[in-house]
């Protein structure tokens, strides 16, 4: 029985990961196709992808997309962290109303995000479309930097920042020296997940952009057209370069654990 | 000098950035060429628009269903598993949702097209071909692989923080597995659930680029009225309406949500 | 910490590259519809013309050109409307007169698709290309003569029925049908259009635009409603294809090359239409494309094949049951509410 019970378990999450992975695995194979029509082989070919790296228009979209998410990351990070800080210090009222607000770009779909700005951008006469798109990110970076960090300086205790004044810190010596390394993976992962976001995102940078193109934007007027060989090739290249760096990241996670555990070993056996 | 004073480049950023938008789309929505005026408001009430709002709730709450169903067992059977597997396992089903989401739906157009892959099998099956493509089912088919690691993540995160403990207790005082899973682990992860019900049905609603890539332009959704009104119809007023109604759909939600996960116990956390 | 700093800088370097702009050279930014130019003759006119740069973009849509052009920061130099799109831009003041020594090609156009309705004299315009629109139609699919739009409504080809995604387009072949002008501004003559069009909706495939082509090619479909230019493609790829243009008459559409007020750039801009109306040039584009050109000198150099095709070169009586898109003001909105309740439906 036991048996095939772990049988219907592999074979369900096998189905899953099947589905997952079933459309990339065809893009990225015909992505070599020579013809055009994805319905027949014709034979190896690397010519789509050649054909992107000469495509101004994928490059310059890439180029956007990498700078705008590094910078409003970057960006959003520092202006979260410092928000999250002070509102760590507000009294009960204004903090309420401050975090509630701050939930609007957590909450809205991106679709309404994305409009709004697009008005007030108009509104407010601010033309531009590398900056409107920047502004935009930033905006909706910041309020994941925030609650990022919030819960780790809630489990920071205070004690700390009141024991660096009592030795003799400033207050603003007390926050760089003592405060934030304290609350450094908080701000690690709010940066991480704000260059995801922003890397990610196209329906704020549909509305916000005014002639600017990220990739998303790239993608969704080329898939509009029809099937185009020369998404497949982006897209295997994406897979290829995401997988790489998730497995690094999370090599470098195990490899750690196997140190730890190493240690843990040796300190045993020593005792 | 207080610490409070941190948060004011951020206060006003924030005043103008995330609060004045809402603002201007209230005012968009309620006056037409600067007179107070509910014209707007009727016609986004207008039975066409509440039409395809019922539809696209409908279609959001079916995505969001089928995603639960398939997404709980995945992330059951995932918390389970032995920490090396897992971590494989875990790092598999992330990486499609850290693909470039137009790229997965650009990729369903590939295998649904005529002489697309399904239909090369079909055909190799020596079975009729179909017409997969520009149906209700492949936009749906689009929602559901789009959306289903946002619903597999959180509910993974909580069950694997939980405490095991407990489950053994319930099994010490006689349940079954069965019982031990609908009685003690369903309620437990319901955080979990809350969240991913959160991160896929909303979206759902509001979702344009799916149905007008795999949907041929025959299933209006809320999302596509609302970008069309913007940017080929250029009428804000009646945008701004559409979205405000959406607004407040949004807003009954997260408070419906936030109810349930207060007295489901709050685990879940702000984010993941 | 440090090597995210490196890297963080890296990027942004990388970033800051496409930044560093060529001084001394002007570069012409061109907005024009998908694959409607032979890029081959961009690289042509920048040899011709060296301190010229030409910076390509597209759009999918006349409204979005019109988006684009009225957007008080437009960098477009060269666009390429529709008539009736025109003819809203030139009311609202968006367009530069042309100065017509700079562009003594001109001559090369055949005098039928000069001084037309949308721009009298050709003050702001000069023709790029023209053609009709119609039914694509698969021979396998549909063994019987294609003479009415009314096909489109024939419940025996439920399912096969592909709608251009576009509201004039669509719309306009719809009160073509009903015996009205695309150009109508009677309510009830839309709201029959638009009826009609939700009766439709079931037999309807899809609503599309570009893909409209591939399908037609891989026979997924049997009809399609489509530009003239597009047929002669489709045909190409695809021999069981065949086009007609109704009995009860049609859109005539002119695609022509206009420079936006906002250009900082007019002789340079005035050159490249200049170098367009070459004949070699046209029939260049004309040939990659496959649309029409009303290009009289081009047209010449072209084989008998292709000017004695009717798609291409459609007979004098098909032009003369073939109406002109006239902008229709705030009219449009009527046609638009229209058309969220076809989709809707």
């Amino acid at each position: 029985m036991k048996k095939l019970r772990t049988f219907f378990k592999g074979t369900y999450l096998g189905l899953m990961l099947c589905f997952l992975y079933a459309p990339i695995l065809v893009l990225i194979v015909y992505s070599f196709n020579s013809s055009r029509t994805m319905g027949h082989w014709t034979g190896f070919s690397l010519s789509w992808y050649a054909a992107l790296f000469h495509d101004s228009m994928v490059m310059e979209a890439l180029t956007v997309t990498l700078t705008i998410a590094v910078l409003s990351a970057a960006v959003a990070t520092v202006i979260g962290t410092a928000a999250a800080i002070g509102i760590h210090s507000m009294r009960r009222g204004p903090r309420v109303a401050v975090e509630n607000i701050s939930q609007l770009p957590i909450v809205n779909p991106d679709l309404v995000t994305g409009i709004s700005l697009m008005m007030l951008f108009a509104f407010m006469n601010i033309k531009g479309g590398y900056v409107r798109m920047l502004i935009a990110h930033i905006t909706f970076n910041i309020p994941y930097v925030i609650f990022s960090v919030m819960p780790k300086l809630k489990q920071s205790s205070n004690a700390l920042y009141e024991a660096a004044l009592d030795l003799g810190c400033t207050p603003l010596t007390a926050l760089w020296r003592v405060v934030l390394p304290d609350i450094m993976p908080g701000i690690v992962s709010g940066f991480i997940l704000a260059f995801t976001l922003s890397l990610d995102d196209f329906v704020v940078s549909y509305f916000t952009t005014q002639g600017v193109q990220n990739l998303s934007i790239y993608i969704y007027s080329i898939a509009r057209k029809g099937i185009n060989p020369k998404i497949n090739a982006l897209s295997t290249l994406m897979f290829v370069a995401v997988l790489t760096l998730l497995m690094v990241v999370n090599l470098k996670s195990i490899k750690e654990e196997h140190k730890a555990a190493a240690q843990a070993k040796k300190a045993e056996a020593r005792s | 000098m207080k610490r409070t004073v941190f948060a004011y480049p951020y206060v006003v950023w924030m005043l103008i950035f995330i609060f004045a938008p809402m603002l201007l789309i209230v005012y968009y929505a309620f006056t037409a060429d600067g007179a107070v005026t509910l014209e707007n408001l009727r016609g986004a009430l207008d039975p066409m628009y509440l039409e395809v709002l019922l539809r696209s709730v409908w279609m959001a709450l079916r995505a969001t269903v089928a995603c639960l169903l398939l997404g709980y067992p995945v992330a059951y059977l995932l918390s389970r598993m032995k920490k090396s597997a897992a971590s494989i396992l875990s790092v598999l089903f992330v990486v499609p949702m850290w693909m470039n989401f137009l790229l997965r739906t650009y990729a369903w157009q590939v295998l649904l097209n005529a002489n697309g892959i399904l239909n090369g099998v079909l055909a190799a099956l020596g079975l009729p071909q179909q017409s997969f493509l520009y149906t209700e089912g492949a936009v749906m088919l689009g929602m559901v692989y789009n959306f289903l690691p946002f619903m597999v993540l959180p509910i993974h995160t909580v069950l694997s923080k939980m405490d095991r403990s407990h489950i053994e207790a319930a099994s010490d005082l006689g349940a079954n597995p069965v019982q031990a899973f609908f009685r003690v682990t369903l309620p437990l992860s319901m955080p979990g659930v809350i969240s991913g019900i959160t991160m896929v049905f909303i979206p759902s609603i509001t979702t344009f680029a799916i149905s007008r890539l795999l949907g041929g332009g025959k299933f209006v959704m809320y999302g596509d009225l609302i970008e069309n009104q913007f940017l080929l119809m250029q009428d804000w007023g009646s945008g701004s309406a559409l979205s405000f109604i959406l607004l407040v759909l949004v807003l009954i939600s997260m408070a419906v949500m936030r109810r349930a996960e207060g007295e489901a116990g709050q685990e879940g956390g702000m984010l993941w | 910490m440090k090597k995210l700093a490196f890297l963080l800088a890296l990027l942004l370097a990388a970033g800051l590259f496409p930044g560093c702009a060529n001084t001394g050279t002007v570069t012409l930014n061109v907005l024009n519809w998908g694959d409607y130019i032979d890029e081959t003759v961009l690289d042509q006119f920048e040899e011709e013309h060296p301190g010229v740069k030409i910076n390509y973009s597209t759009a999918a849509s006349n409204e979005e050109m019109l988006i684009k052009l009225s957007a008080p920061d437009s960098i477009y130099d060269i666009c390429f409307p529709s008539d009736y799109t025109i003819e809203k831009m030139i009311e609202k003041d968006m367009l530069h007169a042309l100065d017509k020594a700079n562009i003594p090609n001109l001559k090369n156009i055949d005098g039928r698709f000069l001084d037309l309705s949308f721009d009298p004299g050709n003050t702001y315009s000069v023709p790029y290309m023209w053609g009709t629109v119609g039914i694509l139609y698969n021979t396998k699919m549909v063994r019987e003569p294609v003479t009415s739009w009314k096909i489109l409504w024939d419940e025996q080809y439920k399912g096969q029925i592909l709608m251009y995604d576009s509201i004039r387009d669509t719309i306009g072949v719809t009160l073509k049908m009903l015996g009205y002008s695309i150009n109508t501004r009677n309510a009830a003559d839309v709201e029959a259009a638009r009826d009609a069009l939700i009766a439709q909706k079931p037999l309807v495939k899809a609503y599309l635009d570009d893909p409209i082509k591939d399908n037609m090619i891989n026979g997924s479909a049997a009809l399609a409603v489509v530009y003239s230019g597009d047929a002669m493609y489709c045909i190409g790829e695809n021999p069981d294809l065949a086009y007609a243009v109704p009995d009860e008459g049609s859109n005539l559409w002119f695609d022509n090359v206009i420079i936006p007020k906002t250009s900082k750039h007019y002789a340079e801009a005035e050159a490249f239409i200049n170098f367009l109306c070459d004949a070699e040039v046209a029939k260049k584009n004309t040939e990659y494309i496959g649309f029409s050109t009303p290009n009289a000198a081009a047209r010449a150099l072209l084989g008998a094949d292709i000017t004695d095709d009717p798609t291409y070169n459609p007979p004098q009586e098909v032009l003369d049951r073939c109406e002109v898109f006239r902008d229709l003001g705030d009219f449009i909105e009527v046609y638009n509410q229209a058309w969220n309740h076809v989709k809707s439906a």
